[in-house]
């Protein structure tokens, strides 16, 4: 099965490309845009059959390696 | 004084520290990052490189590579570890050192040379070293170093600071920051201070002719501290 997951960073981190990209989107006309936060989307095609396995499985994952617990969150968005 | 480098896929900076450190009197060996044991080591460096190309984060796949076991049970039993640059950002990944190094702040690559003050002498990186100050060269994009306001409370209580970007007077102020680091740090120690990371390369700074010489103060100190 395929989970999808997605990192962020953590609200007091700062986000340096987020900033530019919000002023590019603001010099595009976006004008209404209050914040950009940028982050990483992953897909992980797992042979775990059972959603809930897989999905704790995943979430070792992030803790382990594909997020840094000091500056981002994971949140697991879709299994299917 | 034996050492030991640990080459990953894409270290740059690995044989600049093997030259470095031959120079100043180590038997250096270097160590491939797929072997599994560490060879006998008074001191063992992660040099500066792009490891795994910064995938995922810098440093953040080469913390899980083979050696990396022996590394952090070195390291764990009070041996010498010294991480620069990509090596900072390896350790930290790896919970050696707490932290992590973001992005620098203005979004640019920064090569150039910087002043640091030596922040804390008790231990045996910086140990009976004169001067208070070094010039040394950074060259990174990641160089941003950030932890919460819990370890930064930890990390100042046990002084484990290592160095601080300043000017060539040694003030240590945020108009002399370089890339946005939490106070200026450009190294720090773990807490029993056997462990050290820091962005600065001193393997870039041993020769007067191409560079300047306070990397040879560094490690000339270093080889007569460990002995």
């Amino acid at each position: 099965m395929k989970i999808s997951v997605v990192i962020t960073l953590k609200k007091d981190v700062l986000d340096p490309q987020g900033k530019v990209i919000h002023q590019a989107l603001d010099g595009m006309g976006f004008n209404d845009v209050n914040e950009v936060r940028q982050g990483k989307y992953f897909e992980i095609d797992t042979k775990e059959t059972n959603p809930k396995k897989a999905k704790d499985e995943v979430e070792e994952m992030c803790k382990k390696l594909l997020a840094n617990l000091v500056i981002e969150n994971y949140k697991i968005i879709d299994a299917q | 004084m034996k050492s030991s480098v640990i080459t990953f896929p894409g270290s740059n900076c690995d044989r600049d520290m093997d030259v470095a450190l031959k120079k100043f009197g180590f038997k250096n060996k270097m160590v491939w990052h797929q072997d599994v044991e560490l060879p006998k080591s008074d001191l063992v460096v992660l040099p500066g490189g792009f490891s795994y190309g910064d995938y995922l984060r810098c440093g953040s796949m080469a913390s899980k590579s083979k050696i990396m076991q022996s590394v952090i049970n070195f390291a764990n039993s009070g041996g010498m570890v010294m991480g620069i640059c990509n090596g900072f950002q390896i350790l930290v990944e790896t919970g050696l050192v707490p932290g992590v190094l973001l992005r620098n702040k203005y979004l640019e690559f920064i090569c150039k040379n910087v002043f640091v003050k030596i922040s804390d002498k008790d231990n045996n990186y910086f140990k009976n070293i004169n001067n208070n100050l070094l010039e040394l060269h950074i060259a990174h994009n990641e160089g941003n170093y950030f932890c919460t306001n819990d370890q930064l409370k930890e990390i100042e209580d046990n002084t484990q600071v290592a160095i601080n970007y300043c000017n060539r007077e040694g003030k240590v102020e945020e108009t002399f920051n370089p890339n946005g680091s939490i106070k200026n740090i450009a190294g720090i120690f773990n807490k029993e201070k056997n462990v050290l990371g820091m962005m600065p390369h001193p393997e870039r700074m041993i020769d007067p002719s191409l560079s300047g010489e306070d990397g040879s103060l560094f490690f000339k100190n270093l080889i007569n501290n460990l002995k």
